[in-house]
């Protein structure tokens, strides 16, 4: 083929076909993946495989490295090169008051049964840097039920939740994020819960009175608590579908019975391990509730 | 049967170019056909419903980790990437490539690299130059390149680009592709039918 075109970017693709060899490709990333989790503990071995090799690729073109080996081997040996390598691998793109209409379901179906308990723990499993978070925080506070919750909000990227705890979200955002929250069925005016500051919008600290901020691997770390609600959004699409089901198995551990899982909009529980365990309660929105 | 997988990208007047062709395919078309068209990141499942309406195929909106099926054209949610995996199709919220989520360079790019000359790509109608890449990159690994005649496209300049990123690509008026990818999907037709641009 002569086909070339003088910029192909972006596109993590790996090498030209001639020099393709998508089997040998295969064993060299999960060569790869296995040196990281026996030296540095990391485990990307049951992450999705193509979102994965993009973001190998991109970091090969990065460093202009000949290939998957040679990134092999300068991870191993460099861990600067590791730390470059766990931020291209975490993709930690998030919103406040993502999905709005996730919210006004929330509030409509999962808020009155939360009042029925005298306190509520909840799970943000995946926060990232801590919008999802800061979002809950609000909806919970107009609706009264702040001070008897807990909020526990985990990532595996500890440089992440360093920027939750911060609060300090930017400001070019505010806009499209008062849009989401008044769409969202918020009841305030967005402009409260911040103020312009250090350059950001530094947001109401009294929001994160109730929550902690820890590091937690899905994949190799354990229950901590029984929650209400579990919300892990965006997060499982990363995953294989059978880490997926090890997963689900995890919160469905975590979960009292008849507390709530939300999943992102477009994830679902089929053929999940703890499938016939949930039902979901307002269809078309991904909110799940644990019925046995 | 050769191919694996029929990936489209559209933008702008792609429904009406999406309805005509997947409208001529019947419901036993045996190539799963997965759609990137462009849409503001809060439009809801509109698209696969109208789509729906004018094909005998099944169409769904993608879901994290779905089977590709015969018989079903796999939109792209809004706000979502779509990765190509061997027989499903992954969802990311990666950053926009080129200000566009989903992205058609990114979804074909994962076509071709997991289907390689089993992948047809097709690039219509649109407003921008996503696609053109991800289409080079088809025919680079081996895949076959489709692109509506510019000259039928309600905004020509996504073709466009196509077909000056894969000149070697197979150009055919709206009219002519519904009718073209059946064939291709018998394994009949090897003979390129190009019409001049
Ligand atoms: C796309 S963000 C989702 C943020 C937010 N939940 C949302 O939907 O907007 C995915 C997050 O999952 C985290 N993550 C990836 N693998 C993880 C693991 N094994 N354990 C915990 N968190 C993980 C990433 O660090 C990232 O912050």
């Amino acid at each position: 083929m002569a086909v070339q075109i003088a910029e192909v970017p972006d596109t993590g693709a790996g090498p030209d076909r001639q020099a393709f060899k998508p089997d040998l490709e295969r064993i060299e990333i999960e060569l790869l993946l296995e040196g990281i989790f026996r030296h540095y503990g990391f485990d990307f071995r049951a992450y999705a495989y193509a979102s994965i090799r993009r973001r190998l690729w991109k970091r090969i073109e990065a460093e202009r490295l000949p290939s998957m080996s040679a990134l092999q081997e300068r991870v191993l040996h460099e861990p600067a090169m590791m730390e470059k390598l766990l931020l291209d691998l975490s993709i930690n793109v998030t919103a406040m008051f993502r999905d709005p209409s996730f919210y006004v379901t929330f509030r409509q179906h999962v808020v009155p049964l939360l009042r029925t308990y005298p306190f509520i723990r909840i799970w943000h499993a995946g926060c990232s840097t801590g919008e999802e978070v800061y979002s809950m925080a609000m909806l919970l506070r107009e609706e009264g039920l702040y001070d008897r919750s807990r909020i526990y909000a985990t990532d595996i990227n500890e440089v992440v939740l360093q920027r939750a705890k911060a609060g300090i979200f930017p400001l070019e955002r505010m806009q499209e994020y008062t849009d989401n929250y008044m769409r969202a069925g918020g009841k305030r005016s967005f402009s409260e819960y911040y103020t312009a500051k250090y350059g950001g919008a530094l947001f109401d600290q009294s929001l994160t009175k109730n929550v902690v901020f820890s590091q937690h691997n899905l994949v190799t770390d354990r229950s901590f608590s029984e929650f209400n609600v579990i919300l892990c959004r965006n997060v499982l699409i990363y995953f294989d579908k059978t880490l997926q089901s090890k997963v689900h198995g995890l919160f469905y551990d975590s979960l009292a019975m008849f507390g709530v899982l939300v999943l992102g909009s477009k994830e679902t529980l089929r053929f999940m391990s703890h499938e016939e365990c949930y039902q979901q309660m307002a269809p078309p929105e991904k909110i799940f509730r644990k019925v046995r | 049967m050769p191919y694996s997988i029929v990936a489209m990208g559209t933008s702008w007047g792609g429904l009406s170019a999406l309805t005509k062709i997947l409208g001529g395919l019947p419901e036993e078309f045996p190539i799963p056909i997965v759609v990137v068209q462009h849409r503001s990141k809060d439009s809801d499942r509109l698209l696969a419903q109208l789509l729906g309406d004018a094909t005998p195929l099944k169409v769904v909106e993608v879901e994290d980790k779905d089977a590709l099926c015969a018989g079903t054209v796999h939109v792209a949610p809004a706000n979502y990437h779509i990765l190509v995996e061997q027989g499903y199709l992954s969802l990311t919220t990666e950053e926009p490539v080129r200000f566009s989520r989903p992205s058609i360079d990114v979804m074909f790019t994962s076509a071709a690299d997991t289907y390689r000359s089993e992948t047809i790509g097709l690039i219509l109608t649109g407003a921008n130059e996503d696609g053109a890449s991800g289409l080079a990159h088809i025919v680079k690994r081996g895949g076959r390149a489709l692109i509506q005649d510019p000259k039928t496209a309600e905004i020509p300049i996504m073709p466009e680009a196509a077909v000056q990123a894969v000149p070697t690509a197979e150009v055919l008026g709206l009219d002519d592709l519904a009718a073209r990818l059946l064939e291709l999907s018998r394994g009949a037709a090897t003979v390129d039918r190009r019409t001049a641009v």
